[in-house]
């Protein structure tokens, strides 16, 4: 089946590209089928042209041309100085990236774009190095021959006998925005070899030689033109694409290659990338895990290799555990709507194949719908076929357990003998077909088939006339030896096979239980370090490796949050290389094409805001952490720690956000109260005033009774405005308590003073000893306190009632207690009456208070240390409790 | 009372706090006078001193601490000045530099007058050398040094007699702690409020029928006492 539709995802990358790519600079290839066709020539001519336009234009590396003319081009050039790079006492040059990223020009040029850096370089590859000009905005024109196109290495090589080592990356040369075709016939070209134009490095002499043959030269050219066509089509078909957004995938082919050790392999990658190219096609790299598979590690760094390639070359790579291969494979193959598969041509001679079986032959006859392509390799030095068995451990133990155990089952099948057992020779073939189960079970193939193999001599030997001959009378002993050999084999190999599985599951159950622990630590944990820590533990546990962990606050430098101390951490070279790919959100270290003088693998923390830092692993087997499926375990574990650390940052700015909410609202709240209560009082007094004024008939009792009011509203007003300035003030911190040693009684009294008129219809008693020890207190800031305290009794008791204030010294505290006998506070109440605002009873005049006496009564006690609470007594009434804190140290005055 | 011929100056800037005072003063005889700046208000008492001056101590050009001070100069008759509240600090400061009393505003008219009154009686010595003393249910024989209380005689510590006649001789006027500390302990005492307090406490016990809402011995929470002039 199609996909008609077009895939969201795909659509939403190319929407990614499109934004990352205005932000990028731009590549210009000049392209050739050859070296001495003129690219750099091309290239320098048209640089010239533009600084002509006023361009700014830079020359990061030329290759030194033998060509004058070509050299004659630079000069007028801006320059940038080289890097000189000592390497076993030659002095290399190379070009720096550091000198160009710091210059920051508009066009750079770079030479050779395949060219291999020096060891000691920050990348591998001078590609690299382009590939950050060009994220960093800088336009690169660069030159690149055909033959350095990896797809293409090997069909050059083919027709050159020529392989070039140096490789440019597919998606490289499919990044450049323009491409310049810097076509000669060839035979102008070999006019130039023969006029000595060309550079040629003295080594390559000969290879040159054989090299610029007009077939070659011919055949390369015929590949950049179509390269280049190529690209002119997929320059078509994507702006083609872009316009009409419905357009259904140009094709439904998908393509398989299988991926093994052979050196075969990569041959076979590169076709099916031409293929899948050429199909417009996605394609899936695939391997088999081959359980019980205790591969040598270079076969397993083999694979991993060609992994690395196809990814390089835009495939999807994918590992599948099982033990038959074709199975495996095409069960995969039919789930993923795969249509064609690509494998290698094997090697292995007939009798092996039409004994064992081959991979090929297999997936040919099962394949059914599928297309089945099958590739020929190159010759390789080395030869290692993909083998369908596991293959055999080589202790010397096993071995000699398994002879002990047919020596003891000899002795045993004689003592049988012995006893005179009827059919004693059924159950001695018995007795020795159990020690080869035994043996086969226990000991694995090798030494089961000793087992056999002795089981048989003795048997023969002993049991079989004619005895202590290994002669055979009967024929039918060999249908034993050989059932008995069969047998051996058969059990051996399906338990070697079921411990291999459980021991594969095991392992994968293993690290699958170690993500969903570290998932779930994580998800319970909070702040960063704890994070880290958490993460860091869990995955040097995981890998037995040792693990850093570098977090980056927004625009600051990364910093070790985890791993101090680890080796990783005091390297010299680990805070920068983590800081390159926090940036560059790269895999970058050792083993890697980037930076490999680091000693440690760094991976970035992409979360899906931002990359937060980076993890450090150094495992001794540095390529072990290269494995595709530990390479995914760790990018799941990184991202995993990302996501952990920023749901973190985010529940702080959430946290964050809801003060802010509340701080809104508490001041929205304040601004809606204070405009209601100055309003009243001052609706009070205007209306008042404007009556007196206008009219001139009242009575003189109406007369009083309006001045009356305008006094007392007067008042009113004064005392809210109070009230909210000294809330303002004890909100902001302005004012700190002016303590000093106060009479409690004194204040009380003046606290009383200014109360009076409030309390002019209630009945006040103060009860407080004589000896009341010194209080350290402000004493302004405690009378307010008090007044509020009375005020509020006066306003919220009916006229009559009774108010008491008394105070007793109560262990370290002073407690002071008011009293009154009116309805009390509401029920559960008792802690909000301190809010700001918070009125009982709204009726109808209780618009009297503030709302803030109580409020700053608290904040008043609470800013000299002490406490305040509320409470309904139990025979009716409230009372507010204050404890202030006696001090050991307080003044004795003596009374002279 | 009346009391006429008196001049009064009012150096405030805010008109509406000009208005009602001056209503109040004239309706009571005084004469007064108004000034609504620092400066002109010092040319003005220069030109033609009067018997008191008001002054806000919240003046647009000059700090009214400053203007005191030129006055305190030359200028010996009464000062009281008008302050806002939370300005403790700044009520101490101009008691010390020599205003007499002080109103915080918002002010009622009848404290104001009672206080220039009072203030006026103690710069003129109203009244005669008196050496007995009548204040509610207290008598004060300062000729024999007894204080009596519902004629029951009261006996006092030494110290505590020399605070209470101090404050008796400027009954009604605002005394700061300082003032009281060194008219009683001397001028180079170095004892701190507290000090004060608890005599005054002691006072309280003595004289007051409830020390806990004194009648006489009243709190300037802040600044100081004052001593009911009736």
């Amino acid at each position: 089946m199609s996909d008609v539709r077009p895939n969201p995802d795909q659509l939403l990358a190319q929407v990614k590209n499109l934004e990352a790519e205005a932000k990028r600079g731009s590549l210009k290839i000049f392209f050739g089928y050859a070296a001495g066709v003129g690219k750099t020539y091309a290239m320098l001519e048209t640089a010239r042209h533009a600084v002509a336009l006023g361009r700014e234009v830079v020359v990061g590396y030329i290759e030194p041309h033998a060509r004058p003319e070509t050299q004659a081009l630079v000069a007028g050039l801006e320059v940038l100085p080289v890097a000189e790079i000592e390497y076993r006492g030659v002095v290399l040059r190379e070009f720096d990236v550091d000198v160009a990223l710091a210059r920051q020009p508009d066009l750079i040029l770079v030479d050779e774009l395949a060219h291999t850096n020096a060891e000691g370089c920050r990348h591998e590859k001078r590609w690299q190095d382009i590939e950050e000009l060009l994220d960093a905005g800088i336009n690169v024109w660069t030159t690149l021959n055909v033959q350095h196109i990896e797809s293409l290495n090997d069909v050059i090589g083919q027709i050159t006998g020529v392989v070039v080592r140096e490789t440019v990356p597919d998606r490289v040369f499919d990044l450049a925005d323009d491409l310049e075709l810097v076509d000669l016939t060839p035979e102008e070209l070999l006019m130039r070899l023969s006029a000595g134009k060309i550079y040629v490095p003295e080594q390559a002499q000969r290879a040159i030689q054989s090299f610029f043959q007009k077939g070659n030269l011919t055949a390369l050219r015929e590949l950049s033109l179509r390269q280049a066509a190529r690209r002119i089509h997929t320059d078509v078909e994507s702006a083609r694409r872009s316009k009409s957004v419905n357009q259904p995938w140009a094709t439904s082919e998908r393509l398989l290659v299988c991926v093994g050790p052979s050196p075969t392999t990569a041959r076979v990658i590169r076709t099916a990338k031409r293929m899948a190219a050429a199909l417009d096609a996605p394609w899936l790299a695939v391997s088999i895990d081959l359980t019980g598979e205790s591969a040598s590690s270079q076969v397993k760094q083999r694979i991993a290799q060609h992994f690395r390639q196809a990814e390089g070359l835009g495939a999807e790579t994918v590992t599948l555990p099982g033990q038959d291969v074709t199975g495996t494979i095409l069960e995969y193959a039919r789930s993923r709507n795969v249509t064609k598969i690509l494998i290698g041509k094997t090697k292995q001679p007939r009798w092996k194949r039409l004994l064992f079986g081959s991979v090929v032959d297999e997936i040919l006859e099962q394949s059914e719908d599928i297309d089945v392509y099958v590739i020929h390799g190159e010759d390789a030095q080395e030869h290692l076929a993909i083998s369908k068995r596991s293959a055999a451990p080589t202790k010397k133990l096993p071995y000699v357990m398994a002879s002990v155990l047919i020596a003891l089952t000899a002795c045993l099948a004689y003592a049988l003998q012995l006893l005179n057992f009827s059919d004693a020779e059924a159950n001695s073939v018995m007795l020795f077909l159990a020690a080869v189960a035994w043996a086969a079970a226990r000991y694995g193939r090798g030494p089961a088939i000793l087992a056999s193999v002795l089981a048989v001599l003795v048997f023969d030997f002993f049991f079989v006339p004619p005895f202590h001959t290994f002669a055979v009378s009967d024929a039918q002993y060999v249908v034993t030896f050989a059932v008995m050999l069969i047998i051996g084999i058969v059990i051996s190999t399906l338990t070697s096979r079921l411990r291999a599985q459980v021991e594969s599951t095991r392992l994968r159950e293993s690290r699958t239980a170690a993500l969903y622990e570290l998932g779930k630590k994580l998800s319970s944990l909070y702040g960063n370090v704890f994070l880290a820590s958490a993460a860091g533990v869990q995955i040097a546990e995981m890998l037995s490796a040792e693990v850093a962990i570098y977090l980056q606050q927004s625009s600051e430098t990364a910093e070790v949050v985890y791993g101090q101390n680890s080796v990783i951490a005091k390297h010299a070279v680990s805070l920068p290389v983590a800081q390159w790919v926090i940036q560059h959100d790269q895999i970058a270290g050792a083993g890697t094409n980037t930076l490999p003088n680091a000693i440690a693998l760094f991976l970035p923390l992409i979360g899906s805001q931002r990359t937060h830092g980076a993890i450090a692993i150094r495992a001794t087997d540095a390529q072990r952490l290269l494995e595709p499926d530990v390479r995914r375990l760790l990018e799941a574990c990184a991202s995993q720690l990302a996501l952990a650390l920023e749901r973190d940052q985010l529940a702080i700015d959430a946290a964050e956000a809801r003060i802010q909410a509340e701080t809104e609202q508490v001041r929205s709240s304040l601004l809606s109260s204070v405009s209601h209560d100055l309003k009243t009082p001052l609706a009070a007094i205007a209306g008042a005033s404007s009556s007196l004024l206008e009219s001139t008939s009242h009575s003189e009792n109406t007369r009083r009774q309006l001045l009356e009011s305008i006094s007392d509203e007067a008042v009113r007003l004064n005392r809210l405005l109070e009230n909210i300035l000294q809330m303002s003030k004890l909100d902001a911190g302005a004012a700190a308590p002016n303590r000093q040693w106060h009479v409690l009684e004194e204040i009380v009294g003046s606290a009383l003073h200014r109360t009076t008129r409030a309390l002019a219809s209630h009945q006040v008693s103060v009860n407080m000893p004589a000896d009341l020890p010194l209080v350290f207190v402000d004493g302004l800031l405690i009378e307010q306190a008090f007044v509020n305290l009375l005020e509020n009794a006066a306003l919220y008791t009916p006229p009559g009632s009774q108010v008491a204030i008394s105070a007793s010294v109560d262990g370290q505290s002073l407690r002071i207690s008011i009293v009154d006998n009116g309805p009390g506070l509401p029920v559960s109440a008792e802690d909000r009456v301190f809010d700001k605002f918070y009125r009982a009873f709204p009726a109808a005049d209780s618009g009297r208070g503030s709302g803030l006496g109580l409020a700053i009564c608290r904040a008043i006690i609470f800013s000299h240390g002490s406490r305040i609470t509320a409470s309904n007594r139990p025979g009716g009434g409230a009372e507010f409790v204050i404890r202030l804190p006696l001090s050991k140290d307080a003044p004795q005055v003596v009374i002279e | 009372m009346l009391s006429t011929d008196l001049h009064i100056l009012v150096i405030e800037d805010e008109q509406p706090i000009r208005r009602f005072p001056r209503a109040s003063l004239e309706n009571d005889g005084y004469r007064v006078s108004e000034a609504v700046s620092g400066e002109e208000g010092l040319r003005m008492a220069a030109s033609q001193p009067p018997d008191l001056i008001l002054l806000d101590l919240g003046l647009p050009d000059l700090d009214g601490q400053e203007v005191l001070m030129r006055l305190r100069e030359w200028y010996t008759p009464p000062i009281i000045v008008l302050s806002a509240r939370d300005q403790e600090p700044q009520k101490i400061k101009a008691l010390d530099q020599g205003a007499d009393d002080y109103v915080t505003k918002p002010f009622s008219v009848g404290e104001l007058l009672a206080r220039m009154r009072t203030a006026i009686r103690h710069a003129n010595h109203i009244g005669p050398e008196a050496t007995s003393i009548t204040i509610g249910d207290l008598r004060f024989d300062l000729a024999a040094r007894l204080i009596y209380r519902n004629e029951d005689q009261v006996h006092f510590t030494p110290l505590e007699y020399k605070l209470l006649v101090t404050m008796l001789k400027h009954a009604g006027k605002v005394l700061t702690h300082r003032f009281l500390l060194r008219e009683v302990w001397g001028p180079q005492n170095s004892q701190e409020n507290h000090y004060l307090r608890v005599f005054v406490a002691s006072l309280r016990r003595k004289l007051e029928a409830d020390p806990a809402r004194p009648r006489y011995i009243l709190t300037e929470q802040g600044v100081g006492y004052r001593f009911a002039a009736e």
